[in-house]
């Protein structure tokens, strides 16, 4: 995906490049014009067209708009447990609608687990939740090839401390849509 | 000769009380635990080594005190100084109590390298046991009295050193991960790769010039082989989910690696250059942490199929899974010493992570750590030792404890965690 933007970016860029070539231009010159009285012209500006991509995102986008339940992508889990629970249920079914009604959208999940323990049990503890949260997606009408899981095990917290507090918040799956990662 | 060695073996596995800061590392190492006789040994200053820098006499010596065997006597300045040439003095050595004596000189060579000879005595036998001379450049002085170091303990306790060899481990300094590599004393530290990314699961290969690993440069985990001397990096797996968790057959010509394509965390046998993948476990649960027997016919892995993450092995070739570990809840990371005798693995013991050996012939199982947060033991190439990474004061950092339990070492870096270290192989 990154190559093909950077690809398009490239060609514009050579595109932009050809149209300015000294070649191209029309022959330098003085060019002599008598100082005639005309009407006043009008002042004109055009504003210029702001895309801010710092603030809210683009209209219409419902995985980024933080009032639509898309805009949420996170699925905690208990303690050594896989299994997807009740509250997170609505969220599932409705990236699961959104997958299916976007056939070209693509999403990584990315499963991640508390720092307690081996680094790559660790590793597994997040693949299987990253595996529950694809299941349940295209058991309800996902396609398979739209979804990759994968583990960030213990290596990538969101919280440091070595308390419970903070392991709950790391016992984690992350959905991410392309260009998000 | 066969005297000093009966002596020796009755101080094996003893405890010391000693503190010994090696100026420059990077890596300090303090030796903790209770005293106890220590073979006495007299290294004499070589005369000329001044030359050289860093003296090579007092790396020899840190190296044998740092084993737990030995304690290095401190030598007066004598006239003349005495080099592997002179005739021993057996008696006066004998005065000093020094059961073993090092003599040695340097010489600087026309060449502009160095020449460094050294002579081994035993002094309750009177009788020499052997030397060798090296021709050095300046940068080599770490690694010639490492060499020193490996005959004398090879001569002395008839096992070879290790102090020649190099462990790998990773640091964590703020948002950067660096992939480290030092001589056994922590000494010579060198990053082999820095990323943004986190960094994992370190491990030699057998001839001790490559490193595979897990990198999360992708935004999830790939394993690498690393080439330590030019630095070149090949994709081993990167298939589609995880990957991680790679071990050497013993030969080098193959990996076993951990591989979620086909759902779930499963292991798999591949080449070294990444090619004919081959899948050896089949479960539902979560197998992981392979590694191989020495003999290249065992794989033991982490496996949760009974419930509770526990200790398997089965055939290298793939084959029913055999249960390894039975007592306790959370048994994992097993790694094998290096005659295969021992299992050595992390183990949850009454709240606490810590390092276990399994005797695979008694079945005896016995804690060798006192710490709370063990995890990644790797063993000394001659399986005396154990390199650990635990948790101290909220730090990550590397620790070390002889087989027996019985000699712990602390390795902390000035700043950040340092963790997964692996010990490397012998290398010629």
């Amino acid at each position: 995906m990154r190559l093909v933007i950077i690809a398009t970016l490239a060609a514009a860029a050579a595109a932009a490049g050809c149209a300015t070539t000294p070649e191209q231009q029309p022959p330098a010159g003085v060019e002599e014009r008598a100082a005639k009285p005309a009407a006043p012209a009008a002042v004109e500006t055009k504003p210029i067209a702001r895309v801010d991509l710092t603030s809210k995102p683009a209209p219409g986008n419902p995985l980024k708009d933080p009032n639509n339940i898309l805009s949420r992508r996170s699925i905690y889990y208990d303690f050594d447990k896989f299994d997807i629970k009740d509250e997170f249920r609505s969220l599932i079914e409705a990236h699961a609608k959104y997958l299916r009604e976007s056939p070209g959208a693509k999403m990584l999940i990315q499963g991640n687990a508390d720092e307690r323990g081996s680094r790559e049990y660790n590793l597994g503890l997040g693949q299987r939740r990253a595996d529950s949260v694809k299941r349940a997606l295209t058991l309800l009408g996902a396609k398979e090839n739209q979804i990759e899981s994968v583990s960030l095990g213990e290596e990538k917290p969101v919280c440091a401390e070595h308390a419970e507090d903070c392991w709950a918040k790391n016992r984690r799956a992350d959905m991410l849509y392309s260009g998000e990662y | 000769m066969q005297a000093l060695l009966t002596r020796l073996r009755a101080f094996l596995g003893v405890v010391l009380l000693l503190a010994t800061p090696l100026a420059g590392a990077q890596l300090s190492i303090e030796i903790t635990g209770a005293g106890a006789p220590r073979m006495p040994i007299a290294v004499a200053p070589f005369p000329g080594e001044g030359a050289l820098g860093p003296g090579i006499t007092s790396i020899v010596r840190a190296d044998l005190e740092r084993s737990g065997l030995f304690r290095g006597l401190e030598v007066p300045p004598l006239s003349p100084a005495p080099t592997e040439a002179s005739t021993v003095n057996y008696a006066e050595w004998r005065s000093r109590l020094a059961d073993a004596l090092v003599l040695g000189s340097v010489a600087a060579r026309p060449d502009g390298r160095y020449e460094v000879r050294f002579r081994l005595y035993d002094v309750v036998k009177q009788a020499s046991l052997g030397g060798i001379a090296y021709t050095l450049s300046k940068e080599q002085v770490r690694a010639t009295a490492h060499r020193i170091a490996d005959f004398v303990y090879e001569k002395l306790t008839g096992e070879k050193g290790v102090f020649s060899t190099r462990i790998a481990y990773v640091v964590k300094r703020g948002n950067r991960f660096e992939l480290q590599i030092a001589d056994a004393d922590g000494a010579g530290e060198e990053a082999a790769l820095v990323s943004f990314e986190p960094i994992i699961s370190p491990a030699w290969s057998p001839d001790g010039r490559k490193l595979a690993y897990v990198s999360f440069e992708n935004k999830k985990p790939v394993v690498y082989v690393h080439s330590l001397l030019d630095g070149k990096r090949s994709v081993i797996a990167n298939f589609r989910g995880s990957n991680s968790a790679p071990a050497w057959s013993p030969d080098g010509s193959r990996l076993a690696v951990t591989l979620s394509r086909e759902g779930g965390s499963q292991i798999f046998l591949l080449n070294a250059d990444g090619s004919s993948l081959r899948r050896l476990t089949s479960s539902a649960a979560i197998d992981t942490e392979p590694r191989f027997s020495g003999d290249g016919q065992w794989i033991y892995f982490t496996s949760d199929r009974g419930g509770s993450p526990q200790i398997y092995r089965m055939p290298a070739a793939g084959g029913e899974p055999q249960r390894v570990t039975f007592e306790g809840s959370y048994n994992v990371t097993p790694r094998l010493s290096p005659d295969g005798k021992t299992l050595a693995y992390i183990t949850l013991n009454e709240g606490k992570f810590q390092v276990a050996l399994l005797d695979l012939s008694n079945r005896q199982v016995q804690i060798i750590t006192d710490s709370d947060r063990d995890e990644s033991p790797s063993f000394a190439p001659n399986g005396r030792m154990i390199l650990l990474a635990t948790v101290i004061g909220g730090r990550g950092v590397l620790s070390a404890v002889s087989s027996d339990g019985r000699v712990k070492q602390r390795l902390s870096v000035t700043a950040g965690d340092v963790r997964e270290p692996a010990w490397g192989p012998f290398t010629e």
